[in-house]
């Protein structure tokens, strides 16, 4: 008989992981080519409003879209809300605001963080600025985060 | 191993069905090759607990044991133990070291191996009976061609060295054949 007395438990990480490669389309690979290139790219929807980030179709008639502008490297926080709890993974590892931005030029907002020190340095309508990541390589992470205008 | 290779043809398209027209991109941009692919790895991470019976088999792994559970009507024992009978759905009525050696009751050749610690392909991964189980457990055999691995045959498992020993099942590196007689497929029926 084997000894079926002991009391330890066992417990151990799992790690379930895809390594997941997409292809980005002509619209969005655009678009992080842009962020490569450190410019930020939009595209004119049918109305002529300036949709950033770009869609390859318009969001309201479902038209393909071809033609993209740039748009500025500074916008506006159209909302936002705290995260007080850093997790894992997260774009940055202190607390930060996750807000919805308009940049100038753009019509619709983006999400992204805004590495602001403290909530109360947040407010909408305030103008904020890309600080670029060190070394950019075509990704949404390429804008290593926004940061109050002026302070980047 | 080998990298997988992501960028291999799966299919070559003859008529991609859709189109997308040219897209216009103000100058300005940099002379870089434009992004078309990017990896997006998503991950999902958990703390594992096998729970009781499971965790006295990789208990046992530790010391170079198996062991399973013991239905308590038919007397059959089930690895690795879950705890309870599948075939009466009761708790088994203990825990009973089995094999290590075993009996392969099924096979295939492996030409596309992934993870870790896959061995070199082509290789045979197997369901190996363990001697006095009714269930059979994965595991790779080596130290044999590939083409004459066969059903009924003999194996002992080779483990990883003393002092790599964990409460793992990869404790056993893999299988290899011993020198005795086959057993007879028949009675290997019901026991994958």
């Amino acid at each position: 008989m084997a000894d079926g007395s002991s009391n330890e438990l066992l417990e151990a990480p799992l790690v379930i992981e895809y390594p997941f490669m997409r292809t980005t389309g002509p619209v969005i690979g655009a678009f992080l080519t842009g962020l490569r290139d450190g410019r930020v790219l939009g595209i004119t929807g049918a109305d002529g409003r300036i949709v950033c980030p770009p869609v390859e179709y318009d969001p309201m008639t479902g038209a393909a879209l071809t033609e993209m502008v740039e748009v500025g490297t500074e916008g506006v926080v159209t909302s936002w809300s705290w995260v007080t709890t850093v997790r894992e993974g997260q774009p940055l590892q202190r607390p930060h605001a996750l807000a919805l931005i308009q940049l100038d030029g753009a019509d619709t907002s983006m999400m992204h963080v805004v590495d602001a020190g403290t909530s109360d340095a947040m407010s909408t309508g305030m103008r904020v600025a890309i600080r670029w990541a060190d070394e950019r390589e075509g990704l949404i992470s390429d804008i290593a985060a926004f940061v109050p205008a002026g302070a980047q | 191993m080998p990298p997988y290779d992501n960028d291999r043809v799966v299919v070559e398209l003859t008529n991609p069905g859709w189109s997308q027209p040219e897209i216009h991109i103000p100058a300005g941009g940099g002379d870089g090759e434009p992004v078309q692919r990017i990896r997006v790895p998503a991950a999902l991470r958990y703390r594992y607990n096998p729970g009781t019976a499971p965790t006295e088999f990789l208990l046992a792994l530790a010391n170079k044991k198996l062991v399973g559970g013991v239905c308590p009507e038919t007397g059959d024992v089930y690895v690795p133990p879950r705890g309870v009978s599948p075939v009466v759905g009761r708790p088994t009525s203990g825990t009973v070291e089995i094999g290590p050696n075993g009996t392969v009751t099924t096979f295939c050749v492996v030409h596309i191996g992934f993870g870790v610690n896959a061995p070199p392909t082509p290789f045979v991964s197997a369901l190996i009976l363990p001697d006095g189980a009714a269930v059979s457990l994965y595991g790779t055999i080596l130290e044999i061609p590939i083409e004459q691995v066969r059903t009924g045959m003999r194996l002992e498992p080779v483990w990883v060295d003393d002092d790599e020993l964990t409460t793992s099942f990869e404790n056993i590196k893999y299988w290899r054949p011993l020198d005795e007689p086959d057993v007879d497929p028949d009675l290997l029926k019901g026991h994958m």
